[in-house]
C-alpha cells in the first residue's frame, strides 16, 4: 500500500506510516509548493535535487550501526532513533523521578498551521514524536544525547522532537545525525525546545552525514524570563544541509549564544537560517556562524535579529564570516537587523574572504607545508566556534572527526 | 525633553512647501499609447524614440509593482496622474533673463539664484520644473571644451546619436516597474556629456522641482563620461506642501569610460508629507552608473531628507578592471516616513572596489531601511568590498533595519560587512546642554558628526545645505 | 553665589543626597571629599541638572535665582561649568564649532554682540596656551580619540573659553599623572579671581597640593559631616575616612 504526497509525487510512503498522517497537516500540504529560489528565504537554496528522488519511510533495521555516533569518554543517557523512528530497544533512559521521555500517539498530536512547506510535510507524516520533559529544578547529572541514524535505501525520516526544561532546572543535549555511506537518505526533523524560567540548557548538533544525504532541521525554540540558552550547530559532512533555528526570546533578562560552523567541500551545500526574536528587554543575544567553504560548495547564511517594540536594552550580536578556498566555492550571507526599539546595542558583521596571504607566508617561512599552514590558519578559525562547545568531549569528538576528514589540524 | 517645545517644533511647517503660480501646459490625466504619442509629439521626438518609448509602455503594462520592500502604502493610480506639465513659456530662450519672473522667483526661493550661482560659485545650473527643463545656466562657458550640458529633450534634438547609443544601456526598459514606466513617459531630465580628457571645470547642478498638483515627475537622466574625463554632478529635489501623494519616478543613468570618474551628489528633500502621515512624495528612483572601462570610477553620495516613500538604490555595475564604485548615504526619516534605500555593487571586473558607507537615522514613527547588495562575480578576482552601516534611533516609536545581500563567487576577494544600530547618546546631549547649547542645537550636532564620513564627500556649498536639511528634518525629533 | 540648602536627590528610588547644606562665596574655592560612594559626583550632576537624578526637597540659589528651576542650558548660560569624570566621546563634531556654538550661545543670553571668527580665534589661542592643549586638538573631535589626559586639559580649556562664574571640577584629578595634574591646575590656578569660585569634587588629597582650597568639606552618606580648612584634606589624606565614618556612624 502506497500514497503519494502532492504535488511533486516524489514520496511514497509505507503502510505503517500511514495511520500517522496528519490529516490536517496533508490539507495544508496539498495547497502548498515546494520552495523555489524565487521565495526569498530560499533565494539560494534549491530543492530540486531532494524533488527529483522518491523517499520511502523504512522500518527500523536492529542492527543499523548508529554505536558510530556515540561520543567517547563520555557518560550519556542515549536515545536512538533509526530512520525518524524511536528504537527503545538500543536507548538507555534516565530513570529519576522528574525526567519523563515517551511518544506521542498521532492522534494526540495537536494540529497547527504551517509556515512552509518542510514544515506541512514534516507534519503530515510525522514518523515518531517523542517528547522529553524535564521537571522544575531538577539538575541532569549527564546530557542527554539524541542520534539519529538512516540505514536503508532512500530513506525519509521525519521525526519530532518537543523537549520541555522546567524553571530552575538545568539540562544538555546533544543531537548527532549519521547514516549509511552508501544509501540515499532525506531526514526532515523538526525540534520544539521551551526552556522554563531561569532554567539552564545547552544543546550541540552535530551532523555528520553523507554526499548523499539531505537534512533539513526545523528548530523552534522558546525561552522563559531569566533563561540561559545555547545551541550550536556544526555541520561536518552532508550532501545538503538546511538549518532553520527561530529562538524566541519570550521574557526579561535572558541570555542566548548560537553558534555554527560548516566546512562544506565537493559539491555540499549548508544553508543556516537563524532568527532571534528580542520580545522583552534586558535580554543579551549572541550569534557566531563561521564557515570553511572549499571545491563546488555553496554556504548560505542568513541571519535575522528582531528587535520588537519596547524590547529596550536589548543586546545583539551577530557575526558571520567565511572563508573561501576555491574558487569554485561560493557564500551568499545576509545578515539583518530588524529594530523597533530605541535604546539598544545592535551590530552585526559578515565578512568573506581568503586566508591571510601574510600569515600563510610566515607559516611556510617557519617550515610548515602549505597545506598544514593553511589547515592550521583554518583550525584557528573554526576553533572561535568550537570553543562555544563547553562539552569537552563533544568538542574533541568534533575535532576528531574534522581532522579525519583531513579538515583541520591540532 | 518637554512636551511644549515637542509641539513646537513638531509642527513646524515644511520650508520648501510653497506652490508657484505659473501659468502651465498639462495634459488630462491618464495613460494610454495616445498620451505617451502626445507627450513625444509635444517634444517633436524622432520616430525611434517614439518606438522606444512604446515598447516600454508594452513592456510595463506587463509587470507588476514590485513589493518586497520594507515599506506600506496605497499604490498609485497610474491612471489619475497626468503626464505632462510643462511651465507656459516662449520655446526657446537665449538668455535667463527672458525666464518667467514667477519662475525666477522660485529659484531663488530654493537658493539657487541664477545670478548669484553664476557670480559666485561657477556651478551650471539645468532647472526642471514639473517636467520640462526651464534653463540651463553656464552653456555656453561648457561648450568651449566640448562639454554637453542641457536638457535631455534638448540632447534628443542636438545630440541624437549619443542619446540613443546609451539611453536605456544603464537601466534597460526590462529592469523594474518604475523605470519601465519612466521609459515610456519620462518627459524631460538632463543631459551631460563629457569628452575624452576633460576635467570639468565647475559642477554641473540640476533642481528638480514638482509644482503642479496632481502631476508625476519622470525625469530621466544621463551623464556620460569619456575616456579620462571627470565630472562632478549635483542634483536637488523639493516640492510644495500637497496633501495628496505625488509621484517621482526617475531614472538616472551614468556611463563611465575608460579612467573616467563622476561624482554624483543628490540632496534629496522632496515633500515629507504632514507629521501625521498625510500626502509626501512617492519616490521610486533607479539610479544606476556603468563603469565600463578599466579603473573608472563612480560615486554616489545622496543625503535623503525627504519624501512619504522612499524606495532608491544608486548601484554601480563595475565592469573594467580596476574600476571603482562609492555609495555614501545619510538617510534621515521623521515623523511618519518610510525609507527602504541601498545600493547594489555588481562586481565584474578584476581588482574592482567598492565602499559602502549608509548612515541611516530614524526618528518619529518612521521606518528607515538599508537594503544592499555585494555581488562579487567569478570574473571579479582580487575584488574588494567594505560596507559599513549605522543606523541611529531617536526615539521608542521608530525602526531601523538592515537587509544586505552579500554573494562571494571568488575566493581571492574580500567582503566586509558591518553594522551597528544604536540610540542618541544621552550623555552626548547632556554634555552639550551642560555647555550651554540648547536641546535642538545639541541634537543637530551629534546628528551632523554621525553623518560627518558621508557629509564630507559633498561638494563644499551642498554640504552646507544637507547640514542644515539635517536639523530641520530632525527638529522635536527627540522624545 | 551658591547656597545649598537641605538638598535631598535620589536615583531609581536610592537616596544619594539627603540633606546636604553648603554655602559657597564669590571667588571662594571649596573642596569636597568623601569615601567612594558618598554621593559626590551626584552633587555634581544634580547641580549641572541631569535628568536622571529627582531633587525631592531642599533649594539651591546660584547668584540669586533659583538653580534647580533652570534647564541644564540655562544653567551653563548664567554660569555654572561643569567639568565632567568622565567627558563624552562626540564623533565628527569638532571641537572648534562645539565651542563657537557654546560660546555664541552664552553671549546671546548675556545680550553680548557674537564674536567675530578672528576674535574667536584670538581667544581660542590664548586660552589654549592655559592648558598646554597643542593646537591640533581643537580642531579634532570632541574628546574623540583623547587620551584621559587630554580629555581633562580639554576640560578646563573649554571652562576657560566660557568664562563661568562657578566651576565645579568632578575628579578632574582621576587618571591623571604627576605632570597632566600640574598643567590642569595651573590651568585652574589662572582662571582664580575674586569674582569666580570652584568646587573640587575629590577623593584624594592630591589635587589640593596644586590647586589650595579655601574650605574642606566632607561627604559622607549625602551629608557634609564635617569642614574645615586645607589642614583637614591633610588630615584625611594621613587617616583615611575610617575615623570620620566612626565618628558620623556613631552619632546615628
Amino acid at each position: 500500500m502506497e500514497e503519494t504526497i502532492t504535488n511533486n509525487q516524489i514520496i511514497d510512503i509505507e503502510r505503517s506510516v500511514l495511520s500517522m498522517v496528519n490529516v490536517h497537516a496533508k490539507a495544508q500540504l496539498d495547497q502548498m509548493q515546494w520552495p523555489t529560489t524565487r521565495d526569498e528565504e530560499w533565494k539560494y537554496t534549491r530543492t530540486g535535487r531532494i524533488t527529483k528522488e522518491s523517499w520511502m519511510v523504512s522500518p527500523i533495521q536492529s542492527n543499523a550501526p548508529w554505536q558510530s555516533l556515540q561520543i567517547e569518554n563520555l557518560d550519556v543517557y542515549t536515545i536512538v532513533i533509526i530512520n525518524g523512528q524511536f528504537y527503545s530497544q538500543a536507548s538507555t533512559l534516565p530513570t529519576a523521578a522528574g525526567i519523563t521521555i515517551d511518544t506521542i500517539a498521532p492522534q494526540e498530536r495537536i494540529a497547527t498551521s504551517f509556515g512552509h512547506f518542510f514544515e506541512a510535510l514534516q507534519a503530515a507524516y510525522c514518523t515518531s514524536h517523542l517528547r522529553i520533559v524535564i521537571a522544575d529544578k531538577v539538575q541532569m547529572d549527564r546530557p542527554i544525547h539524541l542520534i539519529h541514524f538512516n540505514d536503508g535505501q532512500k530513506v525519509l525520516s521525519q521525526p519530532t522532537l518537543t523537549i520541555e526544561v522546567g524553571a530552575f532546572a538545568k539540562a544538555s543535549f546533544i543531537e548527532s545525525f549519521g547514516s549509511n555511506s552508501t544509501e540515499q537518505s532525506f531526514g526532515n526533523r523538526k525540534l520544539n525546545i521551551h526552556v522554563g524560567e531561569n532554567a539552564h540548557v545547552t544543546f550541540d548538533k552535530i551532523q555528520d552525514l553523507h554526499d548523499n544525504d539531505f537534512l533539513m532541521n526545523d528548530d523552534q525554540v522558546h525561552i522563559a524570563k531569566s533563561a540561559q540558552f545555547t545551541i550550536n550547530t556544526l555541520t561536518i559532512d552532508g550532501g545538503w544541509t538546511r538549518n532553520q533555528l527561530h529562538i524566541s526570546l519570550d521574557g526579561e533578562n535572558i541570555e542566548a549564544s548560537l553558534n555554527g560552523c560548516y566546512l562544506p567541500r565537493r559539491n555540499q551545500l549548508v544553508d543556516n537560517h537563524t532568527k532571534v526574536d528580542h520580545r522583552f528587554a534586558h535580554c543579551n543575544s549572541h550569534e557566531l556562524y563561521k564557515g570553511l567553504l572549499n571545491d563546488r560548495s555553496t554556504g548560505v547564511f542568513n541571519g535575522k535579529v528582531h528587535v520588537h517594540l519596547d524590547a529596550q536594552k536589548t543586546n545583539a550580536y551577530q557575526q558571520n564570516a567565511n572563508i573561501l578556498l576555491s574558487d569554485e566555492a561560493q557564500m551568499n550571507s545576509k545578515p539583518e537587523l530588524e529594530i523597533y526599539a530605541d535604546d539598544v546595542k545592535c551590530s552585526h558583521g559578515s565578512t568573506t574572504g581568503q586566508l591571510d596571504d601574510e600569515a600563510m607566508f610566515y607559516l611556510q617561512s617557519r617550515g610548515l607545508s602549505p597545506d598544514n599552514a593553511r589547515r592550521l590558519l583554518t583550525t584557528a578559525f573554526i576553533n572561535d566556534v568550537l570553543n562555544h562547545v563547553e562539552n569537552e568531549a563533544v568538542r574533541a569528538h568534533v575535532i576528531q572527526r574534522l581532522e579525519q576528514e583531513g579538515l583541520l589540524y591540532h | 525633553m518637554s512636551d511644549e517645545i515637542l509641539d513646537h517644533i513638531t509642527n513646524k511647517e515644511y520650508e520648501f512647501g510653497f506652490v508657484t503660480p505659473i501659468e502651465s501646459d498639462k495634459i488630462a490625466a491618464g495613460l494610454n499609447e495616445d498620451v505617451i504619442r502626445l507627450i513625444s509629439s509635444k517634444k517633436n521626438e524622432p520616430e525611434w524614440l517614439l518606438n522606444w518609448r512604446l515598447e516600454a509602455y508594452a513592456i510595463w503594462e506587463k509587470m507588476n509593482e514590485p513589493t518586497w520592500a520594507h515599506v506600506q502604502y496605497k499604490k498609485p493610480d497610474f491612471q489619475g496622474i497626468s503626464y505632462y506639465a510643462a511651465p507656459k513659456q516662449k520655446p526657446q530662450l537665449n538668455s535667463l533673463d527672458e525666464i518667467d519672473p514667477e519662475l525666477r522667483r522660485t529659484m531663488e526661493k530654493l537658493g539657487i539664484s541664477m545670478e548669484e550661482q553664476k557670480r559666485l560659485s561657477g556651478v551650471a545650473v539645468d532647472f526642471v520644473m514639473d517636467s520640462v527643463s526651464v534653463a540651463t545656466s553656464f552653456k555656453e562657458k561648457l561648450g568651449e571644451l566640448g562639454i554637453i550640458f542641457c536638457s535631455i529633450s534638448e540632447a534628443i534634438q542636438e545630440h541624437p546619436d549619443l542619446v540613443r547609443k546609451y539611453i536605456g544601456a544603464v537601466v534597460p526598459r526590462t529592469d523594474n516597474f518604475y523605470a519601465a514606466l519612466n521609459s515610456a513617459v519620462f518627459t524631460d531630465g538632463s543631459f551631460c556629456y563629457i569628452p575624452k580628457g576633460v576635467r570639468c571645470p565647475m559642477e554641473l547642478s540640476t533642481y528638480f522641482r514638482i509644482n503642479e498638483g496632481g502631476t508625476g515627475q519622470f525625469e530621466r537622466t544621463l551623464v556620460i563620461a569619456d575616456e579620462g574625463s571627470y565630472v562632478s554632478y549635483l542634483e536637488g529635489c523639493t516640492a510644495p506642501q500637497r496633501d495628496e501623494n505625488q509621484l517621482h519616478a526617475a531614472v538616472v543613468e551614468l556611463v563611465a569610460l575608460g579612467d573616467a570618474e563622476i561624482k554624483y551628489s543628490t540632496v534629496q528633500n522632496w515633500y515629507p508629507g504632514d507629521k501625521d502621515g498625510k500626502g509626501g512624495v512617492f519616490n521610486f528612483v533607479t539610479k544606476r552608473g556603468l563603469c565600463d572601462g578599466n579603473r573608472s570610477k563612480i560615486s554616489w553620495t545622496q543625503v535623503e531628507t525627504g519624501s512619504a516613500i522612499t524606495w532608491k538604490y544608486p548601484s554601480c555595475i563595475l565592469k573594467g578592471d580596476y574600476s571603482v564604485g562609492e555609495f555614501y548615504s545619510v538617510a534621515v526619516t521623521n515623523h511618519m516616513q518610510q525609507a527602504d534605500t541601498g545600493t547594489k555593487m555588481i562586481h565584474l571586473g578584476k581588482n574592482t572596489t567598492s565602499t559602502i558607507i549608509s548612515k541611516g537615522i530614524s526618528a518619529g514613527k518612521s521606518q528607515n531601511s538599508y537594503r544592499g547588495l555585494v555581488q562579487i562575480n567569478k570574473s571579479a578576482e582580487h575584488s574588494r568590498n567594505f560596507s559599513q552601516c549605522d543606523s541611529l534611533l531617536m526615539t521608542d516609536r521608530c525602526g531601523a533595519h538592515t537587509f544586505p545581500y552579500i554573494e562571494v563567487k571568488n575566493k581571492s576577494s574580500k567582503v566586509e560587512h558591518e553594522a551597528t544600530t544604536s540610540k542618541i547618546g544621552e550623555d552626548q546631549i547632556f554634555y552639550c546642554l551642560q555647555r550651554g547649547l540648547d536641546q535642538e542645537q545639541a541634537i543637530s550636532m551629534i546628528v551632523n558628526g554621525y553623518a560627518k564620513e558621508v557629509l564630507n564627500k559633498l561638494p563644499m556649498e551642498f554640504a552646507v545645505e544637507a547640514q542644515k536639511l539635517l536639523a530641520i528634518s530632525l527638529e522635536g525629533s527627540v522624545g | 553665589m551658591l547656597h545649598i540648602k537641605g538638598l535631598e536627590a535620589k536615583i531609581e528610588d536610592k537616596e544619594i543626597l539627603r540633606g546636604l547644606s553648603l554655602d559657597v562665596k564669590p571667588g571662594e574655592v571649596h573642596a569636597i571629599m568623601g569615601p567612594n560612594g558618598s554621593g559626590k559626583s551626584t552633587l555634581a550632576s544634580v547641580l549641572a541638572g541631569r535628568e536622571d537624578y529627582e531633587v525631592t526637597a531642599g533649594e539651591v540659589q546660584f547668584n540669586g535665582k533659583d538653580l534647580l528651576d533652570m534647564a541644564p542650558e540655562i544653567r551653563s548660560r548664567e554660569g555654572l561649568f561643569l567639568a565632567f569624570q568622565y567627558p563624552v566621546e562626540i564623533p565628527g563634531v569638532s571641537n572648534m564649532n562645539f565651542l563657537k556654538a557654546a560660546v555664541a550661545e552664552k553671549r546671546k543670553h548675556l545680550g553680548l554682540e557674537p564674536l567675530s571668527a578672528k576674535e574667536f580665534l584670538k581667544l581660542v589661542s590664548e586660552k589654549s596656551k592655559l592648558v598646554e592643549l597643542d593646537g591640533q586638538l581643537a580642531n579634532r573631535a570632541v574628546n574623540e580619540g583623547f587620551s584621559g589626559g587630554e580629555k581633562k586639559r580639554n576640560e578646563i580649556f573649554q571652562m576657560a573659553m566660557l568664562e563661568p562664574t562657578l566651576g565645579i571640577l568632578d575628579e578632574t584629578d582621576s587618571g591623571l599623572d604627576i605632570d597632566a595634574l600640574r598643567i590642569v591646575a595651573n590651568g585652574v590656578n589662572a582662571l582664580r579671581s575674586p569674582e569666580r569660585s570652584f568646587v573640587l569634587i575629590t577623593h584624594y588629597q592630591r589635587l589640593l597640593d596644586y590647586i589650595v582650597p579655601d574650605f574642606v568639606h566632607v561627604l559622607y552618606k549625602g551629608r557634609i559631616v564635617k569642614s574645615g580648612t586645607k589642614e583637614l584634606a591633610l588630615e584625611l589624606e594621613e587617616k583615611g575616612y575610617d575615623w570620620i565614618k566612626e565618628e558620623v556612624d556613631a552619632h546615628a
